[in-house]
């Protein structure tokens, strides 16, 4: 019964990603969209909290959104994978829910 | 000939999530026509307008990015950028586009556009503006 949780708002601009990861629960995913993909770099203010809150949770960011930001797969966190829109689908039918952290 | 004034757009949003970042850009290009001294100051997510290597394609967004680079020609030749925003967000002055201008009072010469100050500094230049306009 894992959940997936997407969240689509920058880290560095409110509280949403902290509060999705402590909202979750072992065998999770978090997919990170839009101004969410700012909270899947390495590096930043935020990248040890991220790290640290993802423990049994699986972290996922969409390409699409990485490329139009100018953000390089080679600045993404330890253990974050990059997916397009085909594994965006598979994420949502492989768990039994999905909730939209906006 | 009317005063002319400074004007100040400040960006504190990250570039695709919301219509901010473009909107401000529309402004600043309008202003520009007005013959005002403009300058755009870049702190907090709206530093990430700046990175480079921006590609919309697949995200079926429009890239204005390139945008910024046009600025000069509008003598818009001041870009105000946070390093406290930069340092932490993980970035540095080589994540972000290298905007120039041409300085026609020394020969046209190609100068840099962007202006790094620190957060004291970014108060500063807020406090010695006539019109602050925020995105």
């Amino acid at each position: 019964m894992a959940t997936l949780h997407t969240v689509n708002k920058s880290p560095f601009q409110n509280q949403t990603l902290l509060s999705c990861l402590q909202h979750t629960k072992s065998g999770d995913a978090v997919l990170l969209i839009e101004d969410g993909v700012y909270g899947a770099t390495k590096g930043t203010a935020l990248s040890d909290a991220v790290t640290g809150l993802s423990a049994g949770v699986k972290l996922y960011v969409l390409g699409s959104d990485l490329a139009a930001r100018g953000i390089d797969v080679a600045k993404l966190g330890k253990d974050i994978t990059s997916v397009d829109y085909a594994g965006f689908v598979d994420l949502v039918a492989d768990h039994d829910r999905t909730q939209n952290w906006l | 000939m009317s005063e002319v004034k400074k004007f100040l757009y400040v960006n504190r949003k990250a570039p695709y999530g919301t219509i901010y970042a473009q909107e401000s850009l529309e402004v600043v290009l309008i202003g520009a026509a007005f013959d005002q001294d403009v300058s755009m100051a870049f702190l907090d997510d709206g530093v990430f307008q700046l990175t480079k290597g921006q590609d919309t394609k697949e995200a079926g967004l429009k890239n204005f990015s390139p945008t910024f680079r046009a600025l000069g020609d509008y003598e818009v030749t001041k870009l105000y950028v946070e390093q406290e925003s930069l340092d932490e967000r993980g970035l540095t002055l080589d994540d972000l586009q290298d905007i120039q201008y041409e300085d026609e009072d020394d020969d046209y010469a190609e100068k840099p556009s962007i202006i790094v100050v620190s957060r004291a500094g970014m108060a500063d230049v807020m406090a010695d503006q006539d019109v602050v306009l925020s995105f």
